[in-house]
């Protein structure tokens, strides 16, 4: 039985395999923390900034958005090098997930400032609160809640496009699948798996957001 | 005799455990013209949808032409007839929305001649020629090449009464034509109604406008909880109602 | 940091890089167009009346979009053949993509679907229409056109996935890209030009597809 036989094999390679796992979630848990903070600034200055300030911040922005993560990772990886940073494959990657992210999150952090009507800011300032008031105890908030289901869908994104580390030798969850592929030819039940295992983290992220988008949605 | 142009007999339909007509009964003959008044829920509006089945009856008949609409009986049980029956017979009557419901991706002229090409089966040019006699009977031949999101609502209600005109029907369905109109908008819509009524179309209508009812009607019904409360000629109706019920209706619409 | 440019040395293959730019459009095109085929089905499968319809075209889109496409990408190429269902590289990226373009397609018409207003389907049953003249003739060209900015975007980034093709070695404007990198080792100068290369195109693409959009949109 193949089926018997892959489980065997998956069994047999528990722990590399689970190391595979931990560095998905390493990979793209820490892409999406540096990633979420860099898109915040992104997002704010893209906001607030000034016109020759948005201007480069938009370039950025839109040179990220239209690269390919995998050209990014691509390039990071071999410019990185070249320009004397000696980063490994697995920081190189995260380093270009982490652009990736900002640049995703600097576009929904402006959208969703932007979609909170300016009557917001008039009223505001009409009770005389200061711009730091204004951000912080009225756009914030407002903001922060349109954001969210977003910014999950960008997480899942990033644990998807995680998997491009394998292909400059990182080995995570994909890579260390293909490992055992390669010694027992085993490619659809373990391209199954490794899918399903997939699947599941981006699953409960999603479930896990639309859980907390509840907890804190405005009562109509 | 031939048979009516509309015969319902004894029409229940419930929403869930809501029973909103509660056994109708209503013929019309060739050139009539009937008016459903009443408040809101009272059914009207269900009523005059069951008779092209955009809602589904679950007791009774409702027969148009003769024949029975979107049911028959097969071995003493009453079956759903297919699909494309019940295409042919929602085309022998023609309905006139709310909210006229035109094709938005379609000119005024391509509204018209949309049912004419699919259902009746028309060469393109003879739709078009159709489609351009009932489109100048309502004033809009002028804006056929107009999408519907450029006509004003009173524009598009006449363009979408010539798109169900334009089909033949044999019997006219209204269903608050006026009420989703600015107020100025209603005449111009109400005069090509009474026009048709004049050319003596067979109508059903349910409607608000009291003075309207009462000036192109040859009934009217007042309907009531699920029921008719009282129907008749218009004057009868309107000048003399014989229940509380309609007095107090009459009232509140303030028909004068 | 010493490095000297040298873009003549990437220039030379610029065409080899363009040719497979259009590659990557083309392998798009016929991906969306077969992905809108696939959406359609499942959006109206995921409002259907049959509960078994609706379980599947939802267990399709869920399994598709939680699953990272490298990973797609694999199993079509690598693992499908086990079972006997063997595709060429680029007949195999076509059908992944196609199966990935229709799992979000899916989103996007149900979403459109069921913005529509009840009136329009009505408005057709009442002129003599069947259930499924409704749809051909009115539902879907409305939805289509409704929709058309989502699809745009939709369009762009599946165009930028097909990056992913050169996993599996179709030769994309990715795959030529790391073919020049490793034999003239112009690192730098190679990653910038494919990358700027994808953002032009992005740009191109957006601006085209805004051009058609007005063009479709309905007059109002």
């Amino acid at each position: 039985m193949e089926i018997v036989r892959a489980f065997d094999a998956i069994w047999a390679a528990r722990w590399p395999i689970l190391d595979g796992i931990a560095n998905t979630l390493l990979i793209s848990g820490l892409s999406i923390l540096f990633g979420t903070a860099l898109g915040v600034g992104v997002g704010l200055l893209l906001s607030y900034g000034g016109r020759i300030v948005r201007f480069f911040v938009r370039v950025y922005s839109d040179f990220l958005r239209g690269t390919p993560v995998f050209v990014l990772i691509l390039a990071c990886f071999y410019i990185l090098s070249v320009i004397g940073l000696q980063l490994t494959a697995f920081q190189a990657g995260i380093f270009a997930l982490m652009l990736f992210c900002s640049s995703h999150v600097g576009e929904i952090v402006r959208g969703a400032l932007q979609a909170i009507p300016p009557g917001q800011t008039e009223a505001a300032k009409s009770i005389g609160l200061t711009f730091r008031t204004t951000f912080f105890s009225v756009l914030l908030p407002q903001a922060l809640r349109q954001i969210l289901p977003t910014w999950v869908n960008t997480a899942t994104e990033i644990v998807k496009a995680s998997t491009l580390l394998s292909i400059i030798g990182v080995v995570e969850l994909l890579l260390s699948v293909q490992q055992v592929i390669s010694r027992t030819y085993l490619s659809l039940e373990l391209y199954f798996f490794a899918g399903f295992v997939f699947f599941l983290i981006n699953f409960v992220i999603e479930k896990a957001g639309r859980i907390v988008e509840r907890k804190i949605a405005i009562p109509t | 005799m031939s048979s009516p142009v509309l015969e319902i007999v004894d029409l229940h339909k419930r929403f869930g455990a809501l029973e909103v007509l509660k056994g109708i009964n209503l013929t019309m003959h060739q050139g009539d013209v009937v008016s459903l008044i009443g408040s809101s829920g009272s059914g009207k509006t269900t009523l005059l949808r069951c008779v092209n089945l955009l809602e589904e009856y679950e007791d009774g008949v409702v027969a148009v032409a003769g024949e029975q609409i979107g049911y028959t009986k097969k071995n003493g049980k009453r079956v759903r007839l297919s699909e494309r029956e019940i295409a042919r017979q929602r085309a022998m009557t023609g309905m006139a929305f709310q909210h006229f419901n035109l094709f938005p991706h379609m000119t005024a002229m391509h509204n018209v001649m949309l049912g004419l090409i699919k259902t009746r089966r028309m060469k393109k040019d003879e739709a078009h020629s159709v489609a351009e006699k009932w489109l100048e009977r309502v004033g809009m031949l002028a804006r056929r090449d107009h999408y519907p999101g450029q006509l004003s609502g009173g524009q598009q209600q006449r363009v979408a009464i010539a798109r169900a005109i334009a089909m033949n029907p044999q019997l006219m369905l209204f269903d608050e034509v006026t009420s989703a109109l600015d107020p100025e908008l209603v005449n111009e819509v109400l005069s090509v109604v009474r026009d048709l009524a004049k050319d003596g179309m067979t109508m059903l209508l349910v409607t608000h406008e009291m003075q309207f009812a009462h000036d192109v009607s040859s009934k009217v019904i007042f309907m009531d909880d699920g029921r008719i409360g009282e129907e008749g000629p218009p004057d009868q109706l309107f000048r003399q109602p014989k229940s509380e019920r309609l007095a107090a209706f009459l009232k509140s619409s303030k028909f004068s | 940091m010493d490095y000297n440019f040298n873009f003549a040395a990437v220039w030379r293959d610029f065409d080899l890089l363009m040719s497979g730019l259009g590659l990557g459009l083309i392998l798009a095109v016929i991906s969306i167009a077969i992905g809108c085929f696939i959406g359609l089905l499942a959006a109206f499968g995921m409002l259907s009346k049959n509960r078994a319809i609706r379980w599947v075209s939802a267990g399709y889109v869920s399994a598709i979009r939680n699953t990272p496409i490298l990973v797609l990408i694999l199993f079509t190429f690598f693992a499908l053949p086990q079972l006997g269902i063997r595709f060429g590289k680029i007949e195999s990226f076509i059908v992944t993509l196609s199966v990935y373009s229709g799992a979000y397609l899916t989103e996007v018409f149900r979403a459109g679907l069921i913005a529509l207003p009840t009136g329009l389907r009505e408005a057709g049953l009442s002129i003599g229409l069947t259930e499924f003249g409704t749809k051909l003739n009115l539902i879907i060209p409305v939805m289509f056109r409704n929709v058309l900015p989502s699809l745009s975007n939709n369009f762009i980034s599946l165009f930028k996935d097909t990056s992913l093709a050169a996993a599996i070695a179709v030769p994309e404007l990715t795959f030529y890209a790391r073919k020049i990198n490793v034999e003239t080792f112009r690192v730098i100068e190679t990653w910038m030009i494919a990358s700027l290369m994808y953002v032009l195109a992005c740009y191109v693409i957006a601006a085209v597809l805004r051009q058609v959009e007005t063009r479709l949109a309905i007059p109002r």
